[in-house]
């Protein structure tokens, strides 16, 4: 992000015994005292890596003056010579990279600090994810979780929303497609992620005013001058019997010429349940994302792309073709296709295709004023393929071509004090839904124009207060056109109230090019104050306004993943939320947590709720409808890590949300349960870096839902018998332990780490309430996975 | 800075090729080729006579309209009949008849007739593996009058060797159901 770096402080310090080779050991961390893992230390033809807590250890250097260079991705090394003749400790601080390249801070002035908390991912835990997706990574931050489809099919959940209620920023570019339902993961690649930045709450007001529930940020690798390095990781995994390989080639420089290069390839087979295998569950991914930047004396200009291919299986016991095969899928509690492992994907399927290019212009207009242009392209494709006749199995279900421009412009000043932040951002987005699927699309084809404004200003009012403001308007326009039954056009109840988006007229269906307009005005007020003995505390409070996205408004359906019929409503408003919140932080070396209660409160909270039974050919279905609510979330996210011996850390990480519909006085659908993360880590920095790590992960039964369940005809016995069709009750919950150890060694130029991880030791069969498949079938069960990292 | 340009304009270009992309396709109503609109089971009497002919017809496919259900007249006690259902996509125009292709790939497909004591069934074709389809079947009526419900179940990939899949039993068939229609039919 905006990037500052300073050196700030280096402290030597001397220890024990002389050697002939000597030891640099000690500890890198950020000014904010975050241990920084993974932050490259050389000396000469030396290296190592630093680990999670941030400390280091480099054996064997001999007597004598050395120049040593701790680096760090998107922070400023530290260069400098030191005479080592036994034993030394030096603890680094390193400062972000600046876009203000020059600058170097070397008074402590007094700066306006950010109020709105930022979590972020270890740079471990990324590459641990290297085989899985974002959204599974990001389940390691307290109060995050995630919504599935499968194992594949990962979102990440923030406080209990999801979706277009939390937008993914991608380098600094919204990512489109994944504001839809929860079978539109985000589309892009966590290797190509060298820093991945959860922030909860609609405080970021310059990347929208419409993240009701929060925002993930995630940054590419940037990279230091004048350091040419590469990465690879290769995974193996047991279950799904593939793997992954993804390498990396950076090129840094202070002044002139600069890029990044990476691939990413993964080949995965079907996934096992304990006791069965999920047939039909492989993947495949295909990923590129490469940048090359100029930078100047006053400015610096990047190209950036990246692609992102994907196939991805989706078990084929969860089609159904009406509620009689649902009903037996959920009581019979054993998928209704399990067939031998194969590595072959069949239907259900997705394949989707991601671009991303953008050009952006960073120029410092005076020492204290910057201004940041950049423009983006996106093309997402995204074709599912479902169960069908032969002749249209390899005709897609549904085909969108979604194509998004972007423009941003930010401007940054500081002024003694304050700072202050403004900017503009444009969009124009055209999603074509193919008609030559032979369905009616659920998503239809649209045009969308928004235009938004920002300004925020924060002022320190003392080294240890800091409050800021800010406020944005958004212009949005969408016009879609779509056909309408005349049957549901009427069902709807649309007939006298929209006749005016009715084009043409052709007997059974109707041609209509419904459009809205809407104007939007997001705040967000914060105050940071810090309490000495490394507390701080965090408060905020923000207005977020959201509106209907086109599935909201248009979908007409049937899903075959639920069998129902799913209804979207062209009278929904956009939904206007007030969150409050506060984070009370501590930074210690032995003791550090961080405590995060918080109330959002949401008027016309966007809902499928159920209401009818409609009658087909194929049985009858449920009726689901998009709905408005009024909607009490309040929670508390916990995390605490506790350095008990130089040897043992503990981690705790802790959630627990309560969703209520404050209209129907009915709990909200959907909302994750009680989870509770206990970690226990061994770390022996002179064993090669050695570790192990035991995790225990509790997700309790989800006792607060609303009761959906309906009555269905089903044959019993030859006999039609309405029969209840439990689709509300969350499954139990359940415990899984996780292990993981490593060590790294150092092979001349190369260091190279060796992890094995062990996912769910017990082989635990477990379904997740939020996961759209534990109607049909169980999670996966144990994963042996070994992982060779290689830094050269 | 020259090349930087040049790239940057290949990139311009790039992209604004990508973003063509043709929508005049948004004013075609989708030809819903995988509906089924109508089923009809027709029943002529083995030794000759008038069919009673059994149609559920549901003309908004997944819309909200129900289907609509007609019997005509009542089977004759004892009797045997010639069975056969028919499948149509009434959505396009001209109406799709989908019972060849239901027939071609027999071998995924397969109906069921559930009932009790209205009388026998039993299949009168076969897939290319020998297993039974059931567009053609027979049906003997029951030897007393009697009124109940019949209802007729096509499954998409049933798993066709399961235990008494082939004797017309669903319990085992598993599979995805394309059609599911229920007739209030009485002998007499």
């Amino acid at each position: 992000m905006r990037i500052y770096f300073t050196l700030l402080a280096v402290f030597l310090a001397g220890s024990r015994c002389a050697h002939a080779q000597s030891t640099l050991s000690g500890k890198v961390a950020t000014t904010q005292n975050q241990p920084l893992d993974g932050a490259h230390i050389h000396i000469d033809n030396l290296h190592a890596m630093s680990l999670p807590d941030g400390s280091y250890s480099l054996p064997g250097i001999s007597a004598g003056s050395h120049r040593v260079v701790i680096s760090y991705i998107g922070y400023k090394s530290l260069d400098t010579v030191v005479d080592i003749y036994r034993n030394l400790i030096l603890d680094a601080t390193l400062k972000p990279e600046s876009t203000q390249l020059q600058e170097v801070v070397l008074t402590e002035t007094l700066q306006a600090k950010s109020t709105v908390h930022e979590q972020r991912l270890k740079a471990e835990t990324i590459d641990k994810y290297s085989n899985a997706s974002l959204g599974d990574a990001l389940k390691e931050i307290a109060g995050v979780s995630s919504v599935k489809m499968g194992s594949t099919i990962v979102k990440p959940v923030i406080n209990g929303l999801h979706s277009s209620r939390v937008p993914i920023i991608s380098n600094n570019v919204r990512m489109e497609d994944q504001q839809w339902g929860t079978e539109h993961a985000p589309n892009l690649d966590i290797n190509s992620a060298g820093r991945v930045t959860v922030i909860k709450g609609a405080g970021a007001l310059q990347y929208g005013g419409d993240a009701v529930g929060g925002l993930v940020l995630v940054e590419p690798v940037t990279v230091l001058k004048d350091t040419l390095f590469g990465r690879t990781i290769v995974t193996a995994d047991s279950n799904g019997r593939g793997g992954s390989i993804t390498s990396s080639i950076h090129q840094g420089a202070e002044k002139g010429w600069a890029w990044n290069a990476s691939g990413t390839f993964k080949y995965m087979g079907d996934r096992e349940s304990p006791d069965y295998v999920l047939s039909n569950t492989g993947n495949r991914e295909a990923n590129f994302a490469g940048d090359i930047k100029y930078i100047g004396n006053s400015y610096n200009l990047t190209a950036y792309y990246s692609f992102y291919n994907a196939t991805i299986g989706i078990a084929e016991a969860t089609h159904t073709g009406s509620t009689s095969d649902l009903v037996r899928a959920i009581n019979s509690h054993q998928p209704n296709v399990v067939r031998p492992f194969t590595y072959s994907i069949g239907a259900p399927r997705q394949e989707i295709m991601h671009h991303l290019a953008k050009i952006n212009l960073n120029k410092k207009l005076d020492d204290n004023t910057t201004l940041a242009v950049q423009y983006a392209f996106q093309l997402n494709k995204r074709e599912e393929y479902d169960l069908r006749r032969a002749d249209l199995i390899d005709k897609p279900a549904l085909d969108l071509t979604l194509a998004t421009h972007s423009l941003n412009a930010d401007w940054k000043q500081t002024n003694g004090n304050a700072t202050l932040k403004a900017g503009a951002s444009g969009l124009m987005q055209h999603n074509s839904a193919s008609p030559d699927t032979g369905v009616r699309p659920l998503i239809p084809t649209y045009d969308r124009f928004d235009a938004g404004a920002y300004g925020i200003y924060s002022y320190a009012f003392s080294t240890t207060l800091t409050a800021d403001a800010g406020i944005r308007y958004d212009f949005s326009h969408i016009e879609a056109t779509k056909f309408y039954q005349v049957t549901r056009w009427e069902n709807l109840g649309y007939t006298g109230v929209y006749d005016n988006f009715i084009t043409q007229d052709f007997g059974t269906q109707y041609l209509t090019k419904p459009s809205f307009t809407y104007h939007n005005i997001s705040a967000s007020v914060g105050l940071r104050k810090e309490l000495g003995n490394s507390l701080s505390l965090l408060g905020n409070a923000s207005l977020a306004m959201r509106n209907p996205n086109a599935a909201e408004l248009f979908s007409d359906g049937l899903n075959h993943t639920n069998a129902t019929i799913e209804l979207g409503n062209l009278g929904n408003k956009k939904e206007e939320a007030v969150k409050v919140s506060a984070t009370l932080l501590k930074t210690g070396s032995v003791f550090s947590f961080e405590v995060t209660p918080y109330i959002n409160r949401i008027n016309n909270f966007i809902y499928l709720q159920p209401s009818e039974a409609e009658a087909t050919i194929r049985g009858t279905f449920p009726v689901f409808r998009y709905k408005q609510t009024n909607a009490l979330m309040a929670g508390l996210d916990l995390h605490a890590d506790w350095n008990i011996t130089n040897r043992f850390k503990y981690t705790f990480n802790g959630a627990y949300v309560y969703g209520q519909n404050t209209t129907e006085g009915l709990p909200l659908i959907d909302m994750p349960p009680l989870n509770i993360t206990n970690t226990i880590r061994y770390t022996k920095t002179g064993w090669h870096n050695f570790f192990a790590e035991l995790r225990s992960e509790a997700v309790f039964t989800q006792s607060r839902y609303p009761n959906y369940n309906f009555e269905a005809n089903v044959l019993v016995n030859n006999e039609l018998v309405p029969t209840l069709t439990d689709i509300s009750t969350p499954p139990a919950g359940y415990h899984l332990l996780h292990f993981t150890t490593g060590m790294q060694f150092t092979l001349g130029k190369t260091v190279a780490a060796v992890n094995v991880l062990v996912n769910n030791i017990f082989n635990t069969a477990y379904r997740d309430y939020l996961n759209r498949q534990r109607l049909y079938t169980d999670e996966i069960g144990r994963n042996f996975q070994i992982q060779l990292k290689l830094n050269y | 800075m020259k090349n930087f340009r040049t790239l940057a304009l290949a990139l311009v270009t790039i992209v604004s090729f990508t973003a063509c992309s043709d929508d005049d396709s948004a004013t075609t109503p989708v030809n819903e080729e995988e509906v089924l609109t109508t089923i009809t089971a027709t029943f002529t009497p083995a030794a000759g006579g008038t069919p009673v002919i059994l149609m559920s017809r549901d003309l908004d496919g997944d819309g909200p309209a129900a289907p609509v259900v007609t019997v005509t007249g009542s089977f004759a006690v004892g009797t045997d009949y010639n069975g056969a259902v028919t499948f149509l996509n009434e959505t396009t125009t001209p109406a799709t008849n989908t019972t060849l292709e239901i027939e071609e790939e027999g071998a995924d497909h397969q109906l069921f007739f559930q009932q009790s004591g209205l009388g026998t069934f039993a299949y009168a074709d076969e897939d290319a593996n020998g297993h039974p389809i059931g567009l053609n079947f027979t049906y003997k009526a029951a030897a007393a009058p009697t009124a109940g419900n019949l209802t007729i179940t096509l499954r998409h990939l049933p798993n066709k060797a399961g235990t008494n899949v082939a004797a017309g039993d669903i319990t085992n068939a598993g599979g995805g159901t394309d059609a599911e229609v229920t007739f209030a039919v009485t002998v007499q």
